[in-house]
């Protein structure tokens, strides 16, 4: 944990909290301008970007970073993210990051895109900046749907997940198979560091975390391209209650999506 | 400053190098390769960077991020990879990032391209067309000039000719009017003051929430206006007692300009106007141009595209009929049998002949 959380008050744990968390103060990450957000209920997408945000604290890189947004959801994220930052188009942010980084290799440079962004219309680009090792991480936010327009597939949708334009589910022989990109661009010699986390519960928590940091760390200490893609839960778009979200990613992506370090230096 | 006997290609990388441009990325084609191959030859020898694009969607891309740096860079392509960057180029406008662009293009045909643009959304570009790589040297050291003045891309519009031609040119830094500066520019070092910057096509801006996009699109107009009245640029000669007068931009224009001082040295009564800045398209100056003329000829290598802009200059004070056409070689690079004095001289002095007749 960060100082900045250390004036948190000490809680009781000999009686059940007699007040919602929430009221505890709702800290954020200094990186973050306001603590509320306008995104849907159980969204994992403000999860995921706290964690991110955490990480440039722990590593110390807060004046350093130039972030690279893409288009999504998350977006709404670039009026209160605390860091310089440069708005994509959609799936043209990693062509973008090394631009910036070629012209800035002192800076921490990464990409926030989600999956319609990066695997559907940018994967050509992502693939090359990876090939080329380009020393910039890539953020992945990986729903498995398009959430910004209600729900439509993806190239990550998983067989059988039903979505707006997959009204029966994804069929193989219809829709096509999912991509799995952290696979595809651990398989590529110009990827020092790939992982697959997720922001299901406490524990893979506190492991996403962990691996946006070696990952940050990797281009810190120039290894080349780096990558980690975070499953994020999406309730509305998965047309299921809010509180099932995080159980329903694990078994239903999850087991396709595989969570943990798919490439390490180490 | 010394001469050098150059290629076209080379002349503008050299430009562009010494205006300050430290990141180009690109995609090879025809005929804007040459410049790619001088790029990447000569530009990390000044301390800058060079990327081989996967394609023109990402060159435009990767130039994207190093504008955002406040570094001086440029792309470019022909036409054709040009219309691949155009949901780029338009963002980059609305986004305030002044890149220089090139398209050698395979001839006169992407007039609209350039002076409309293939992007979604209200933007412009100022685009230069260069006479001739004397010019094309002038004119890429002003682009990045007026891109940084304007925060607004400036599209250098050349062709085959341009890029695989030689001339003896002076190649050294032109000197431009001190520029404020690039305060907008990303660094990093913002971070956490709550002052961090955000470079937007949008109008999205930090610590509010949702975007004003009636102001914002406003203000980008109110520039685009601006540029429109203070950017024009154009050249004409013996308009004043002309009967027919000749108008042609780029390359071609350079053609024309000798036909009619051939002419002229006979006691032919032509005259000749080069829009040089193809937006803004130099109305008032053309239409002044031409004031009493009987007729005005239109000459460009395409099926009729600045003939629109002409017409609208001229608000219908003389007739304006097209004297060029499409004109290609076999490959198709733009270099067709318009390309020769004694073609365009055919071509001028049918339509005066017949207007004597007329008259």
């Amino acid at each position: 944990m960060s100082s900045s959380k250390s004036n948190l008050p000490i809680l009781s744990t000999q009686a059940p909290p007699s007040e919602p968390a929430t009221h505890l103060g709702g800290p954020h990450p200094d990186l973050l301008l306001d603590g509320d957000h306008d995104l849907c209920p159980g969204c994992g997408e403000p999860v995921a970007i706290r964690l991110l945000l955490e990480a440039i604290e722990e590593l110390g890189c807060g004046q350093s970073s130039i972030a690279t947004v893409g288009i999504g959801c998350y977006t709404a994220f670039t009026s209160i993210i605390d860091l310089d930052l440069v708005q994509a188009l959609h799936g043209r942010a990693p062509s973008v990051a090394t631009g910036i980084k070629r012209m800035r290799p002192e800076s921490l440079v990464f990409t926030l895109q989600g999956d319609g962004d990066m695997v559907n219309e940018g994967l050509q680009e992502v693939l090359h900046t990876a090939a080329r090792g380009e020393n910039v991480t890539c953020v992945l936010l990986n729903n498995g749907v398009f959430g910004e327009t209600g729900g439509h597939m993806t190239a990550t949708t998983v067989l059988g997940q039903r979505t707006k334009n997959s009204l029966e589910g994804r069929d193989a022989a219809y829709h096509g198979q999912p991509i799995l990109i952290g696979e595809m661009l651990a398989s590529l010699d110009g990827t020092a560091y790939a992982a697959r986390g997720s922001v299901a519960d406490a524990t893979s928590i506190s492991r996403t975390r962990r691996m946006l940091k070696k990952a940050f760390q990797a281009q810190l200490n120039g290894e080349g391209f780096s990558f980690v893609e975070i499953l994020t839960m999406c309730p509305t778009g998965w047309f299921i209650e809010t509180a099932r979200g995080p159980a329903y990613m694990s078994e239903v992506m999850g087991s396709v999506h595989v969570t943990g370090e798919l490439k390490s230096g180490q | 400053m010394t001469r050098v006997f150059v290629e076209g290609s080379e002349a503008l990388a050299a430009a562009a190098i010494a205006a300050g441009c430290r990141f180009f990325a690109g995609y090879p084609m025809t005929p804007f390769t040459g410049l790619l191959d001088h790029m990447a030859k000569m530009l990390p020898e000044a301390g800058g960077v060079v990327v081989n694009a996967e394609s023109e969607l990402e060159a435009v891309g990767m130039a994207w991020g190093a504008l955002a740096t406040g570094a001086r860079a440029a792309t470019g392509s022909t036409g054709q990879g040009l219309s691949l960057m155009q949901e780029s180029l338009s963002e980059i406008t609305r986004a305030e990032l002044p890149l220089v662009v090139f398209n050698l293009a395979r001839g006169q045909a992407d007039y609209f391209q350039a002076t409309r643009g293939g992007g979604h959304g209200d933007y412009r570009h100022i685009v230069l067309a260069p006479i001739d790589i004397h010019e094309a040297v002038a004119h890429t050291q002003m682009a990045f000039h007026l891109a940084d003045r304007w925060r607004n891309p400036v599209l250098i519009y050349g062709d085959y000719l341009l890029a695989h031609t030689y001339e003896s040119v002076d190649i050294g830094p032109m000197d431009f009017p001190e520029l404020p500066p690039k305060d907008w520019a990303v660094d990093g070092s913002l971070g956490g003051t709550g002052r961090s910057r955000n470079l937007n096509p949008i109008g999205m801006t930090k610590g509010s929430k949702g975007i004003e996009p009636q102001s914002f699109l406003d203000r980008l107009n109110l520039k685009c206006e601006a540029m429109a009245r203070e950017e024009m640029r154009f050249e004409s000669e013996f308009c004043e007692d002309a009967e027919l007068l000749v108008v042609a931009f780029g390359t071609l224009a350079k053609f024309v300009r000798f036909v009619v001082r051939q002419m002229r040295e006979e006691g032919l009564r032509v005259g000749y106007a080069r829009p040089i800045s193809l937006w803004p398209f130099p109305s008032e100056d053309l239409r002044a141009a031409a004031a009493g003329v009987r007729e005005v000829a239109v000459l460009e290598m395409n099926a009729g595209q600045m003939i629109d802009d002409v017409r609208l200059a001229i608000l219908g004070d003389a007739p304006v009929t097209a004297i060029g056409g499409i004109s290609m070689d076999e490959a198709g690079f733009g270099i067709g049998p318009l390309l020769d004095p004694d073609t365009i001289r055919c071509r001028v002095e049918a339509l005066l002949r017949l207007k004597e007749k007329v008259a």
